[in-house]
Formats: C-alpha cells, structure tokens, sequence
C-alpha cells in the first residue's frame, strides 16, 4: 500500500524509497548490499523515532487526519468477529456517517458504535466526511439503549471533523439530538468504553462519547473547535490554525496531563496507519483489560462511576 | 450535601444595567421606529410597536421572573482561570477583565434560588454581555450546582440561556467537558423526577444548546431568538449558500418541533407559574 506522506515525514519516506530501489537493484544483480541496507534502515527507525518524539500538536492533527489511518470500520473487523451492522434512527434516516452493531469481542458480545470516514470521494459522499447529522445521533442512542437493554457493554470509536452544520441537520435538531445522547449516556446502566482513534471534534465527538473510561490514540486529538475555526475567530485569521491547535492543548498528552483521558494508547512509530495492526492489537489490550474491570461493577455502580468522572471537570477559582 | 455548606449567600444587587444606551430614546433594531428609553423600561424591553425583543442582562431577567426580596445568589464570586494560559489575538485573562468590567459579572452565568409567583425554584442563567454567555469551567459548574440544589431542595429547576457563542474556545477540552457535566447533572434531575424548565433567549447556540438547554421538559422560547447548533455563518460557509429567511429563529424551531411554544416576555412570568403548578398538582 503506498502511504500519503506528510511534510515532515519527507526525508523518511525518501530514505525508504532509496532502500526499496536499493534491494531491488540488489536482486537483480545478484550484488549483496545487506550492510548497507541495514544501516539504511537503521537509519530510518531513528529518524522516525526523533520526528516523532517532537511532533507539534498540528503535525499530530496532520496524522489524526491522515487519509491512510484506519478508521472505525477498520478496527471493528481487526477486533471483533460476527459484526452485524444495525441500521436506521426509526424516524428519519439511516445515517452513514456514524455505524454500529453488535460484534463479538474476545468470544463476548458487545455493541460498537462509530463514525465513519471514507477513503475516497464516492466514500465519502456516503459518509458525508464522518459528519453525522441528527438522525446518527438518534440511530446511537437506539443502539446504545438496546445495549442497555440486554447488558451488552458498548464501545465506541470517534472520529469526526465535528457534527455536521447544514440546513437539514438544523431543521431536525442537532443541538437536540447531541444534547439528548449525552443526558442518556449520563444514566446508561451498562459499560460505556471510548476509544479516540483520529480527530475528536467537538459536541460531534462527545455525543458519543460518555465513558466510563476514554482512551486516546498517541497521534488522536479531541478539541472544542477545530483549529482553523479558533483561528478565525481569535486570530481573525484561518491560516493560524497551527497557533490555535498548539493553544487549544489538543494532544493526547494534554489531555491526559488535564485528566480529560484515561490512558494513551501507543502508536506504532510514524502512526496508526503505518501498522494498523499493530495499532489494533494496543487497542484489543487496553479494551480486553478494561473490560474485565468494568464487569465487576454493578450498574448503579457503573452510572456513580461516570458521574463522578465528569463532575470533577472543569478549573475555576472560589473564594 | 458537602457542597452546600459553602456557600456564600450574597443577594444580587438591583443594577440598572442595560444594553439600551443612555439617553432619551432608541432606534428598534425590529421595526426602525425611535422609542423613548422609559417605554421600553416599562415593556420590558419590548418594542411596544413591532414586539422585538431586545436582549436583556441577567439583572433585568431576575427582576422580571422572581419575586422582589426573594432571590439568594450563591457562588457569586467563582471566577474563570485559565487553564490553557491561552494566548492568542487577545489572551484570556485580559479577555475576562475587560469582560468583568464591562458587564459588573464576575462571570457569564449566575445561579440561587427565588420564588416565581408562589414556587420556590433553583434557578440558572446565562448572560450574553459576558463573552457571548459561553460556557466555561464557571458557567458548566454553576449550572450544575443549580441542578444539584434542585435535587437538593427538591424544587423546580428553571434554566434561561442567552449563550450566542455557547462553548468557551479559551477553555478549550475543559469548555467540551462542561456540556458533559451539566449533561449528567440533567440525567440525575430527570432520575428525580424533579421537573426542569428550559427557557431560551436570544441567542443560544452550540455548547449550551447541545447540553441543558434542549435536555428540560418543557422547553419555552422568546420569540424571535436565534436558537442554533451551528451559527449561521458556520452553515453559509460550509453549504455555500444563503439561508432562508427566519431560518433558526424562535418560530422555525416550533414548526421544526423543536421547542414547546414561543412566549411573549410580557406573559413568560405567569407562564412559568402555570407550568409548575402543572407539574406540582400530584406532587403532594
Ligand atoms: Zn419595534
């Protein structure tokens, strides 16, 4: 699979590019450059390793968005078998920015639920970009009600530029629909585990977002408003999205330094999209662990859980 | 509760602040005609004219809704820090005191209990002089804490939004995390059976809108208010076209079967009475 290559990632993806021609030209004749190719490679890994230490919280953002990162449908059929998508809101639509459906994880049912991006732009007319509108936020609650319903935990995965802003998603109620998801998962008796994997925007992102536990992607961001709106709006300036994202703390280190985030789940070095395998299998740890705690809980328990986790959230001064 | 031991019970001060300019008269942004500034005072700050309603702080809202003498302020004096250090075209620290004293508000949101006719309620509102009413770690906690004097108290909760901005961008993830906890604050009213009563003013968006303001049982609007998730400005960009005329208004929600009704300010007193003395009528 050829891999889309940010700007900082150029002198790494061109280093790969000459140990590729370099094996190639070593095969056909017959000429053994092993030494040379190894400490090439050597080379790379390193270079990897630095670039990624230091990324910027734009350059993180650049990877979150990166065309090539696995995204829900991705980890769902690298996680679990037997997914059964579950469609429609039983009112308006079936939206396919957003899925879900029951899915067997480690031998036990659970319900997934998650945006979707497309990979190209036929997909991505479907999936309307990852942006769902009302009606994927009603289809959410429908899933999530049921998985109430029989005991089934819910995972979720989030990925989303933010909730759709248009004329119809307006007419149906967005703000309804965001705000009724998050009253509902406040009370949901069951498990409710949440899993960051790219872009985190905003209420688009929260309303399915409720956890008991919430975890976040190395390279994964979670922000109020994107950087480029920030820009605009405190900069006076969309090109100061980079400013805004460095000033808006939407890592997942700043997150977790904040207490936001449970735990940071590692990324393969250069990204999920460079080992999605790799990627899945730190997901399936941190999913399997945590869902064995998680089931020792009662649901009063559980429910206590989540409140007391986003009751503490917020910074202000009393005097 | 552990909370309610440490409030400070402050009365708010009867301020004559208002966003009607000093002087003699004011030209009705609704209808163009020029009022005198003592017949808006009397209306409410209502075009007698044409109705337009004109925005209002929370002092004037207070003064209008609850009882003379009975409304309890609590936790006037919580303040916004800034937990990002957020720097930008202005910083956020210098942004809260020019807020701070342009408005007299130590923050965009004040909360306490009071009598609307004869119900006790616990009541929470949000101001839009102070950085668009957005909704920060302050407004999040004290919306909140309404709620849970409500549970508390076992009294009616009554919210009045006038959040144009909705979240507070200077407080980034803490600013998201706000719609979560009043959200959950909300779910344990409801688990209480305690009854909630949204009212929206203009202008509600985002943040706010998406969290309490749509999550009550009855939710009551101003006519004429911009209720949005998305502004206008937002949607026009990203859809590349113009919006329909009264798109987003008051009355595109109740045809939208968004809102319960749309309530003139000169009735939204008795309304509110009505409606608990509905809820109220088992309750005994
Ligand atoms: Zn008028």
């Amino acid at each position: 699979m050829a891999v889309n290559g940010l700007e900082f990632e150029k002198p790494i993806i061109e280093l790969e590019k000459r140990i590729k021609e370099l094996k190639a030209f070593a095969s056909t004749e017959n000429i053994d450059f092993s030494d040379e190719i190894k400490i090439l490679e050597k080379k790379v890994v390193e270079s990897k390793k630095r670039a990624h230490r230091n990324l910027t919280a734009w350059q993180r953002m650049q990877i979150a968005r990166h065309p090539d990162r696995p995204y829900t449908l991705d980890y769902i059929n690298a996680l679990t078998k037997n997914f059964i998508e579950l469609r429609g809101d039983r009112a308006f639509a079936d939206d396919q920015a957003i899925i879900g459906g029951f899915a067997s994880f480690q031998d036990k049912t659970v319900m997934v639920i998650g945006h979707q991006k497309g990979r190209n732009t036929k997909e991505n007319i479907t999936r309307n970009f990852g942006m769902p509108h009302p009606e994927g936020y009603r289809k959410m609650l429908r899933l999530m009600k049921m998985a109430e319903k029989f005991s089934i935990p819910v995972i979720a995965f989030i990925d989303t530029p933010g909730a759709y802003p248009g004329i119809g998603a307006e007419e149906r109620g967005q703000a309804e629909a965001i705000a009724r998801n998050l009253k509902e998962m406040a009370h949901l008796q069951v498990p409710m585990i949440v899993v960051i994997t790219g872009e985190g925007g905003s209420g688009g992102a929260l309303a399915i977002g409720l956890g008991n536990k919430v975890f976040m992607l190395e390279n994964a961001v979670y922000f109020v408003c994107t950087p480029e709106a920030c820009g605009a709006i405190l900069w006076k300036d969309r090109t100061k999205a980079p400013e805004a994202a460095k000033a808006l703390c939407i890592t997942a280190s700043d997150l977790k330094k904040f207490e936001i985030i449970d735990t940071i789940i590692p990324e393969p070095v250069g990204g999920a999209h460079r080992n999605p395998n790799k990627t899945a299998e730190n997901i399936k740890n941190t999913l399997k662990t945590c869902l064995i705690e998680l089931a020792k809980l009662s649901p009063e328990e559980i429910i206590n859980q989540r409140y007391e986790k986003y009751r503490k959230m917020g910074k202000f001064l009393e005097k | 509760m552990a909370w309610f031991g440490k409030r400070q019970y402050t009365v708010l001060p009867a301020t004559k602040k208002r966003d009607i300019p000093d002087g003699l008269w004011t030209k009705c942004p609704g209808c163009g005609e020029i009022i005198y500034n003592k017949n808006l005072n009397k209306n409410l700050s209502v075009c007698p004219k044409c109705r337009f309603h004109n925005r209002i702080s929370v002092q004037e809202r207070i003064a209008q809704l609850v009882v003379k003498n009975t409304f309890v302020e609590y936790d006037k004096n919580m303040q916004s820090v800034d937990p990002l250090n957020f720097k930008a075209y202005k910083n956020y620290k210098d942004k809260i005191a020019q807020e701070q004293k342009k408005t007299g508000l130590k923050e965009a949101a004040v909360y306490g209990e009071g009598d609307i006719g004869s119900f006790h309620v616990s009541i929470a509102l949000t101001d839009y002089r102070f950085i668009m009413g957005s909704m920060g770690s302050v407004v999040g906690e004290k919306v909140t804490r309404a709620i849970e004097l409500a549970i508390d108290k076992k009294i009616p909760f009554i919210s009045v939004s006038a959040s144009g901005g909705g979240a507070r961008m200077y407080e980034g993830i803490f600013s998201l995390m706000q719609m979560a906890k009043t959200s959950a604050a909300v779910a344990r009213l409801s688990d209480e059976k305690i009854p909630f009563i949204s009212v929206i003013t203009d202008p509600t968006g985002g943040g706010v809108s998406a969290s309490f303001a749509f999550q009550a049982d009855v939710i009551v609007a101003e006519p004429r208010a911009l209720i949005t998730f998305a502004g206008p400005r937002v949607i026009e960009q990203t859809i590349h076209q113009k919006l329909p005329e009264g798109f987003q208004r008051s009355e595109f929600l109740l045809e939208h079967g968004m809102i319960d009704m749309i309530v003139d300010r000169s009735e939204l007193k008795q309304k509110l009475v009505d409606l608990i003395g509905h809820f109220d009528s088992y309750s005994k």
